[in-house]
């Protein structure tokens, strides 16, 4: 932190050097995936129906999951960056939980409300017959699990950083709170939900964990693209590495698209 | 966890780079982020440290001394384990380290130069993988077989009386998928049996079908009879005659570049003798 007057707005070589070796950390993987690919029979490994199967549920399951966490977290998050909150900081730790939560252990914590033995699906089971785990349901349930502390703590950053004045200038010409809570405070912090979204989405899509564990693994139905490249790689590494290229190319354009769009001020 | 120390150094950063808060925010999650990888990366590589110790005593089959590491399919985790310390107590001196994972995974990393002593597998299939790579110190041996049971919840609230109920998709059922050793033994069961499974879903491996059964969230699941044996009370077996036609035969081999070649030798002869057959046996795999 000393250097910080040292230098202008140059990064001193000290930071720079790690700088470059966490990059290629980041980039190299990436990097080998595409290299080692096998190119050459990419037609006939692509064929294969189930590929495409997982890569559209994939991306039909990550972006409804998105919709719900910004449905339920846009909320979550005011509620968490409203000043004064007693529990506040219990509540950031419970939303920061399914970060760090193994997601595997995610898909069963979500067995245990929404499963067909849950303290939720039991009666729902037994009222209608309908039960979410097997189903896209669940495939959206688990990736909403999983994404929605990414989007909550974007946008409670993105609401702190806003200025209040605004929201108490339209309170007092007589808006009402729902009014200022859609008129004023969402397009103020729109770029911080827009970046929360796609970071959410992103998330989503890579899921594996909760979506093995609460929602099982069926061509077309719950067979994801994760799902799809790890079976792969059981039997058929060279298929793995095509689908996790596709898989990476898929995501790198739509986040690159969005970005362009939507996220400009990213 | 993520307290307030973590909070505050985020922001700082957020500010000395002169970003607004927003990036601070997505800084700190990075952070977090960056941490767990590390930590999962810490504890992956934790689980392959090489085998250090070096054989210090005499070359005697009776003075086996040293560190002893096993790679063992997941099945055998139980069972291992308990054979482990037998031997550590038939060879004072002796320790015996384990890493349990998927055959085909093992079997990949023996290949890759993983440091290891000994590899057991679930099927010959991926101990192939080895020997035609020339890995191996031997033929392997056959120790132990494995056949398939039906798995229902206790008290098997769906009323599955037999493997035809597999068919009917009135039944939740769950089926090892065909790229993992259990799927494949699954097919050809099916196969022998004239039965067109219609499952709800193919898990990626026998112990996450099993999990589907302990939670009661599948009617049944065709898993291994050491697999039910293991689960305790949660789940039940149903032994069906079509088992027979399909038996996994379980290799296990001293390794051609063992650090410890007389432990490997040491322990692969323990597990064939009247001592290991007698645990696995128990944990209900069949005599080879």
């Amino acid at each position: 932190m000393t250097s910080r007057t040292a230098t202008g707005s140059r990064p001193p070589v000290l930071l720079a050097i790690p700088a470059m070796i966490g990059l290629a950390f980041l980039v190299l993987p990436l990097i080998g995936l595409v290299v080692r690919a096998p190119w050459s029979d990419a037609g006939s490994i692509l064929r294969g129906a189930d590929a495409w199967l997982a890569l559209r549920l994939s991306l039909i399951t990550a972006t409804i999951a998105t919709a719900l966490v910004l449905l339920l977290g846009v909320p979550l998050a005011w509620l968490l960056a409203r000043p004064g909150g007693r529990f506040r900081s219990l509540l950031r730790a419970v939303i920061t939980v399914p970060l760090v939560l193994p997601p595997v252990v995610g898909g069963v914590a979500l067995f245990t409300v929404l499963g067909r033995s849950g303290i939720i699906g039991r009666p729902l089971y037994e009222l209608t017959g309908f039960a979410f785990p097997f189903t896209p349901y669940a495939v959206v349930l688990a990736q909403a699990f999983v994404a929605l502390p990414y989007l909550v703590l974007a946008v409670e950053g993105a609401l702190r950083a806003a200025d209040r004045r605004y929201e108490d200038a339209a309170q007092t010409l007589g808006a009402r709170p729902v009014t200022v809570f859609w008129r004023v405070t969402v397009p103020l912090i729109g770029p911080g939900i827009a970046s929360g979204a796609v970071l959410a989405w992103a998330r989503a899509l890579g899921e594996f964990g909760a979506t093995i564990t609460f929602a099982g693994n069926f061509p077309g139905t719950t067979q994801t693209m994760p799902l799809a490249v790890y079976l792969a790689l059981q039997t058929d590494p060279d298929a793995a590495l095509l689908l996790s290229v596709l898989l990476l190319a898929v995501s790198v354009a739509v986040l690159a698209v969005l970005r362009d769009r939507w996220v400009r001020s990213w | 966890m993520i307290n307030n120390s973590g909070l505050n150094a985020g922001t700082i950063s957020g500010r000395w780079i002169g970003n607004s808060m927003i990036n601070s925010r997505l800084q700190k999650m990075i952070m977090i982020i960056a941490g767990v990888l590390l930590a999962i990366a810490a504890t992956g590589c934790g689980d392959q440290q090489p085998a250090s110790g070096r054989p210090t005593a005499g070359t005697s089959a009776s003075a086996v001394t040293g560190k002893i590491t096993v790679l063992a399919a997941a099945s055998l985790t139980e069972s291992f384990s308990t054979i482990g310390k037998n031997f550590e107590q038939a060879h004072p001196g002796s320790t015996v380290t384990f890493s349990f994972g998927s055959s085909a995974t093992l079997a990949t990393e023996v290949n890759q130069g993983a440091p290891a002593d000994v590899l057991a597998t679930a099927d010959e299939r991926t101990m192939k993988l080895v020997t035609d790579a020339g890995n191996a110190s031997a033929k392997p041996a056959i120790f132990a077989t494995n056949t398939l049971e039906i798995a229902v919840p206790a008290g098997n609230p769906g009323h599955v009386t037999g493997l035809a109920d597999f068919a009917d998709p009135k039944y939740k059922t769950a089926l090892c998928a065909k790229e993992v050793p259990c799927g494949a033994a699954a097919q050809k069961v099916f196969a022998d049996a004239k039965i067109t499974p219609k499952p709800v879903s193919y898990e990626t491996d026998v112990k996450a079908a099993l999990q589907k059964v302990e939670q009661n969230e599948v009617d049944a699941a065709l898993v291994y009879k050491t697999d039910v044996a293991a689960a305790g009370d949660k789940v039940h077996g149903i032994d069906f005659p079509e088992a027979s036609s399909v038996v996994n035969q379980y290799p296990l081999v001293a390794l051609k570049d063992a650090k410890n070649p007389d432990g490997a030798a040491a322990f692969v002869a323990y597990v064939r003798s009247a001592a290991g057959q007698q645990v696995l046996q128990a944990a209900g795999f069949g005599k080879p």
